[in-house]
């Protein structure tokens, strides 16, 4: 799991960031800087101007990716972590509390990674196990018994494959997760800010509004578990990254989600205080709009949105 | 709706091989083909619970093996344009040709001694069972017509999980169908999950975990990760047993173990009480 962080395509960018931010430590003038700055975005430009979707699953993993709680620092006051799932335990790997949003309260959940190893250990690599999600369910209990909106992050390579996550009801844990987020009477607003990694995503997604970042990728598998199970293998991740159609153009084409909300150049990584005011911006007009409905509606408008993605034949 | 139309379709195997004697695929002994159908396909001498089509599981629940098959019309499609070693196209039409009609979901209306419900049994023989926007509709449409009809809702689960060459469609069927389960559960109707081997992935982690009452096959393999790859994460052995029927049931995730030859019975019994 990612001894080198940053991915090999990215190097020439890493290089540029890298002069640039020792140009301005050591105090270049302003002529060199501005030139190295110019020399970044013109590469940045290119590279994402046509990103493979392998390399979008790679960025999607960047570690310097705004996280969960970088958006709960840089858009709330207030915070209020809240641990523990009641039953076995508390889960690093999903962060959930309340918090206020222009001095409104609200609830968010969210999966987190971390960035130095000790940290990304520490967070199970964002990979939840069941007290996660039972965790999370319980602060989205306590937002509908208090009508709170929920706010959820998603950013997880997948729940834990692990002997001790299976013993206590992954599956169980993420299938009630399903069927109680769809019944919430209170506003939903997931914004999928990297890695959408399968059932262990979802089991935080489902929402009235489904707001994804440019380069997050979102997929039933990853890259390698579709190229390992379906090509045998593992240097087929291109094709399977390919064939998923997991990138946020797809995901909206497909009708499975609201909105793109567009990255900094290069990725969110790049400027992460921009990206955080971009996911601001629009989960302030998401909730503000979805205020406006009666909460015991929300249930039935939120199955009617699941309710129609899908592609079947009828004869 | 008609509760008592024969079907066109009797019993039909799905991994009992043909011929008058079959081999056992628990304790290897050569059985009567015709005694281990008698015997629900389940062993007489090892009780080894063999897997049956999805067909042949709803004539074993359904009073007198007769029920009207709802929503057979609904088939999947190649909306990414899935090519793998083969385009998914082309295994669609293939299992078409070969006479799959149903997709991977067969759903039927009948009684369970008396008590009218609507059972919906996973094939697995049509790619593993897997889930895509097909099973997803089918399985919804099944409980919308449980909540028109305020009938009970039973689903037999045989799955390896979601259907990969439909990417995050498939995803995606696991909260469609736990929205619509939802609604069941608020109209008060009962669902019981019923799970066979194997049970596992998206199909666990959704509908399969969600009954009033979870029921297990005994010996069925029931999980969310595969072993595989559990052992690849962890670098250990699974201990014997892991993720079995029994194990889910000492863990707090079965409330109960029944062996085939009792399910139609203990279905009818709780439901009777439910309903
Ligand atoms: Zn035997």
């Amino acid at each position: 799991m990612g001894s080198t962080p940053v991915p090999p395509f990215l190097a020439p960018i890493e290089d540029l960031r890298q002069r640039l931010a020792e140009a301005e430590r050591g105090g270049e003038g302003r002529a060199e800087i501005a030139r190295l700055r110019t020399q970044l975005d013109d590469e940045a430009r290119r590279l994402t101007a046509d990103l493979t979707p392998w390399q979008r699953c790679l960025l999607a993993r960047h570690f310097e990716r705004p996280h969960t709680l970088d958006y709960v620092r840089g858009l709330f006051t207030d915070w209020v972590e809240v641990h523990g799932d009641r039953c076995f335990g508390d889960d690093p790997a999903i962060v959930a509390g309340l918090a206020r949003l222009d001095g409104e309260s609200v609830a968010i959940v969210g999966h987190q990674k971390g960035r130095d190893t000790r940290e990304r250990l520490y967070r199970n690599f964002g990979q939840p196990r069941p007290e996660g999600y039972r965790k999370a369910l319980r602060v989205m209990h306590m937002a509908e018994k208090f009508g709170r909106p929920v706010i959820s992050f998603v950013d997880t390579p997948g729940a834990y494959p692990g002997l001790d996550a299976e013993e206590r009801g992954q599956a169980e844990a993420i299938a009630r997760n399903l069927r109680e987020m769809a019944a919430l009477e209170v506003p939903i607003v997931v914004v999928v800010t990297g890695e959408g990694g399968s059932g262990g995503a979802l089991a935080v997604g489902v929402g009235d509004r489904i707001l994804m970042m440019e380069h997050a990728v979102y997929s039933v598998i990853s890259p390698e578990g579709c190229a390992a199970i379906l090509w045998k293998d593992q240097s087929e991740v291109q094709r399977a990254a390919a064939a998923l159609r997991l990138t946020s153009n797809d995901l909206l084409r497909l009708g499975i989600i609201d909105e793109i909300l567009p990255e900094p150049l290069g990725g969110a990584h790049m400027d992460p205080a921009l990206a955080i005011r971009t996911v601001g911006g629009a989960l302030r007009k998401a909730l503000s709009g979805l205020r406006r409905l009666k909460r015991t509606d929300l249930p039935r408008r939120r199955f009617a949105k699941f309710r129609a993605m899908g592609y079947f034949s009828e004869r | 709706m008609a509760w008592f139309r024969r079907t066109d379709e009797p019993t039909r195997k799905s991994r009992v091989p043909e011929g008058l004697w079959v081999k056992c695929e628990g304790c290897r002994e050569i059985l009567y083909k015709k005694e281990l159908e008698r015997g629900l396909f389940v062993c007489p001498r090892c009780g080894f619970h063999h897997r049956v089509s999805a067909r042949t599981r709803l004539a074993q629940v359904f009073d007198d093996g007769r029920w009207k098959e709802l929503f057979a019309r609904i088939f999947s499609t190649d909306p990414l344009e899935f090519v793998d070693s083969k385009p998914y196209a082309e295994r669609l039409r293939a299992l078409r040709e070969k006479g799959s009609r149903s997709d991977a979901l067969v759903v039927g209306a009948g009684r369970i001694s008396g008590v009218k419900a609507i059972v919906a049994a996973m094939e697995y023989s049509f790619m593993g069972g897997s889930m895509g926007s097909a099973v997803g509709e089918k399985m919804t449409r099944a409980i919308e017509q449980c909540l028109k009809s305020r009938l009970p809702f039973v689903v037999v689960s045989c799955s390896g999980g979601a259907r990969m060459q439909e990417g995050i469609l498939s995803l995606m069927q696991m909260a469609k169908i736990s929205a619509a389960l939802a609604q069941l559960h608020a109209a008060r109707l009962p669902y019981i999950s019923v799970l066979t081997d194997p049970t596992t992935g998206g199909v666990t982690a959704s509908f399969a975990m969600l009954g009033d009452l979870n029921i297990g096959e005994p010996g069925a393999l029931i999980g969310f990760a595969g072993p595989r790859v559990i052992e690849q994460t962890i670098r250990q052995t699974l201990p014997e047993g892991f993720q079995r029927s029994e194990f889910l049931l000492e863990h707090g995730m079965l409330d109960m173990v029944v062996p085939r030859q009792e399910l139609k019975e203990n279905l009818a019994r709780c439901l009777q009480m439910l309903a």
